[in-house]
């Protein structure tokens, strides 16, 4: 522990407290980041084709699309792993370099650590790539490692260590030089739902602290609870993209679902009966669209005149219908 | 410290410390004395088994000739039965074999037979042969009167000195077998060196593609960058190993001749040179002869060359191990590439033999010119002496290789490293290399 005992002097009161906007050199711009027009290619086929997308600062964003659509060939060219053939990419109103190596958090899809390597030092090899002063370094370590608890673990070999754990460390790693955009490759896949949940903490807790996330997965449920602005890609292209409220309501079609025990005869030709479920116990779930013009509360009104209602909703498609829907179009 | 220095350092740093690295630079000169020693000590060893071989000698020719010498391994036991008779008892096991000679004409001598129980060694057979040859020549001279002693008189030692005719006029002491010797022992070790390190770059490869670590480390710092990192960095290890062996082998050899000098009381050793026999003023010689032949080695060009070859050639190849590394997703992936790798080195091992033969011959100049080639060939050139043109194109010739192959490795590795579970052949390699992205 040799290097954590040197920073022990050090003081970290001052942490929490650290601008968050150091890195930014325009903080009045809207969009932390913002690609135009990106086009790529490969050997076989088009990865991206004219996808533009802005991503809001201090927002989680869903990059959202089937295996394949081109998420992942996206977010390696905004890490600078790979170049578009055309479009550009800009940081802050700035056009992406190396300096901005630092200024991003990368946990990829295929992720993993130098197995015989401990983890302190292999921390701090991975922090300093990211351009942090060895001093700086050991400092946010130990904060990540009071954080999350797991202080004694800085000798072990990550070998030595369960899965779980293995996945902590691989958060820290990724952000660990405290980067103000942080680009999570289906970050729940591999990790067990004890660590996801607290991932998932982490990761509102740094948006709340000013950082903007993206996130990119095909697994829609996860989006809907911590998403505000999404992007569907689908084919190598975009298909939609916005806040997510906004996207839900574009796709709301005057649905309503009703749960109630007892029968009901004819409502009139303003309200269309889409299907009717028996449930337990004598309940039943009903689905009905009503013309446009027509409030829900008429609806209501119909009803309860004949039936006992137990639960009245719109029925909002989720993102996960809004993505089936979307893909099955094309 | 700026980033590719930090890959440098890690790569650096994690090999040295292993266990392995240590043993082997503790071993490594143990092992390179075992290597020299143990045949020479096993050669000296007698074989445990004595035969014990019968001979029947038809025409007494021979009888008392067939002497047994002390450290012979073959005894000889004159019998006077029949053949048939002692023929049949070698498979009771007391003799190995039997040589029956018949009555011989001298001038066309026919029908000598060895038998024996399963086949006889090379050495016995030439053995015998040269036997017989010695003592039907010694017959011949007998009937020629020509005396054994004048014969002995006639033949004459000799030793010839090869100078070599510096460029700027000035001679040099050669010694032919002194440098075949440095030049096999220098080629074969930077063959070993770029195999033994190569191999550990390309490991080190599959490791981080295998471990999906290396987006990682590539969000951060370029793939060239980590790729040359990894290879600085083993070079860096492979020097320290090599630097650890010259110190350990030198500081043991010291501390053993101190030792044997301690043994030795100089007033003993002053009676001892005036009775000094006539042999051993000979051997006396040739030791001053082997320490005038390693004087005339040019030390510190030698460990420079070698140094430069094992650098350039490590990289010159240890690019191409890391392509072949990041195209493999395991060990077993990595075959179907390392031939066409390995064939000029395993080459230029195999031609050394006719490079001896001729150090400045054709085949010697444009071997050592290659760069895939040369640091095999050149270090074997070399202790003969190589004009300065030539080296000089060598090496430049070496690094414009080195280049090349880095720049050729760095377009498949900056794919391959991403690319996971599909298999990869030839064909995609290629399109790799002449796809710009």
């Amino acid at each position: 522990m040799w290097f954590l005992e040197k920073a022990g002097r050090l003081d970290l009161s001052s942490y929490g407290r650290k601008d968050i906007f150091a890195h930014s050199p325009n903080p009045t711009n809207l969009n932390v980041l913002e690609a135009h027009h990106i086009f790529k290619s490969y050997a076989r086929h088009e990865a991206l084709k004219d996808v533009s997308i802005a991503i809001p600062r201090q927002t989680i964003f869903g990059l959202l699309g089937p295996n394949g659509a081109g998420k992942t060939t996206l977010i390696r060219i905004i890490n600078q792993i790979i170049e578009p053939d055309s479009g550009s990419i800009l940081i802050n109103g700035e056009k992406l370099q190396p300096k901005h190596i630092g200024y991003i958090g990368y946990l990829p899809e295929e992720r993993g650590l130098y197995k015989k390597m401990k983890v302190g030092e292999q921390l701090l090899y991975l922090a300093r790539l990211k351009g942090l002063s060895r001093h700086e370094a050991v400092s946010r370590i130990q904060h990540w490692f009071a954080r999350l608890e797991i202080s004694g673990w800085s000798d072990k070999k990550v070998e030595d260590l369960s899965k779980g754990m293995q996945q902590k460390i691989q958060f820290i790693a990724t952000v660990v030089h405290d980067p103000d955009l942080i680009i999570l490759d289906e970050p729940f896949s591999g990790f067990d739902p004890i660590n996801a949940n607290l991932i998932k903490g982490e990761i509102m807790e740094m948006r709340d602290r000013g950082k903007s996330i993206i996130f990119s997965t095909h697994r829609m449920e996860s989006v809907e609870e911590i998403c505000s602005h999404i992007a569907l890609i689908n084919k190598a292209e975009k298909v939609l993209d916005g806040p997510k409220n906004e996207i839900k309501n574009q796709f709301r079609s005057n649905t309503y679902e009703v749960m109630h025990t007892g029968t009901f005869s004819d409502l009139g030709l303003s309200y269309q009966l889409v299907k009717q479920t028996p449930l337990e116990d004598g309940f039943f779930s009903a689905v009905f669209t009503i013309e446009p013009g027509i409030s829900p509360n008429q609806l209501l009104h119909e009803l309860i005149q004949q039936v006992e209602v137990h639960a009245f909703q719109e029925k909002i498609p989720s993102i996960n219908e809004i993505f089936i829907a979307e893909v099955q179009k094309q | 410290m700026n980033k590719i220095g930090l890959i440098i350092w890690r790569e650096y740093i994690t090999r040295v410390r292993k266990k392995s690295f240590i043993i082997m630079s503790i071993l490594g000169p143990m092992l390179f004395g075992a290597i020299a020693i143990v045949p020479v000590w096993l050669a000296s060893q007698e074989s445990s088994g004595q035969k014990i071989i019968a001979v029947v000698d038809e025409s007494g020719m021979f009888a008392k000739n067939f002497q047994n010498a002390g450290d012979d391994n073959i005894i000889y036991e004159y019998v006077k039965e029949p053949v048939e008779e002692v023929k049949s008892e070698i498979s009771n096991g007391y003799r190995y074999g039997l040589l029956y000679i018949p009555t011989l004409d001298l001038e066309a001598p026919k029908g000598i037979t060895l038998f024996s129980e399963g086949n006889p060694s090379m050495s016995t057979v030439s053995d015998i042969k040269q036997k017989i040859q010695g003592i039907i020549k010694d017959i011949k001279l007998e009937r020629s009167s020509i005396s054994k002693h004048a014969l002995a008189q006639l033949e004459t030692k000799l030793n010839i000195a090869t100078i070599n005719l510096q460029e700027d006029g000035t001679e040099q002491q050669g010694s032919s077998g002194t440098s075949s010797i440095v030049g096999y022992v220098s080629a074969f070790l930077v063959y070993g060196f770029i195999f033994l390190y190569g191999a550990q770059v390309m490991r080190g490869v599959i490791e981080e593609k295998s471990n999906r670590i290396v987006e990682i480390i590539i969000s951060s710092v370029k793939p060239f960058q980590l790729m040359m990192g990894k290879i600085v960095g083993v070079a860096m290890v492979g020097l320290t190993q090599f630097l650890l062996w010259i110190v350990l082998t030198f500081t043991v050899s010291t501390l053993a001749f101190s030792f044997f000098q301690a043994d030795f009381d100089p007033v003993q050793a002053s009676v001892m040179t005036q009775q000094i026999s006539q042999d051993k003023a000979a051997q006396a010689d040739t030791v001053a002869q082997l320490e005038n032949a390693i004087d005339t080695i040019n030390i510190p060009l030698i460990v420079g060359c070698f140094l430069f070859f094992f650098l350039g050639g490590y990289l010159l190849y240890g690019a191409l191990f890391a392509a072949i590394g990041s195209a493999s997703d395991s060990d077993t992936d990595t075959q179907q590439f390392m031939l066409p790798i390995a064939a000029p080195l395993i080459f230029s091992i195999i031609t050394l033999a006719s490079v001896l033969n001729d150090p400045n011959g054709p085949m010697a100049f444009w071997l050592s010119i290659i760069p895939f080639t040369a640091p095999v060939t050149m270090m074997m050139r070399i202790p003969f002496g190589v004009p300065v043109w030539q080296l000089v194109l060598s090496m430049v010739l070496l690094i414009v290789g080195f280049v090349f192959t880095t720049w050729v490795a760095s377009r498949v590795y900056r794919i391959g490293i991403l690319t996971h579970g599909t298999k990869i052949n030839y064909k995609t390699i290629g399109k790799w290399l002449f796809n710009s992205h």
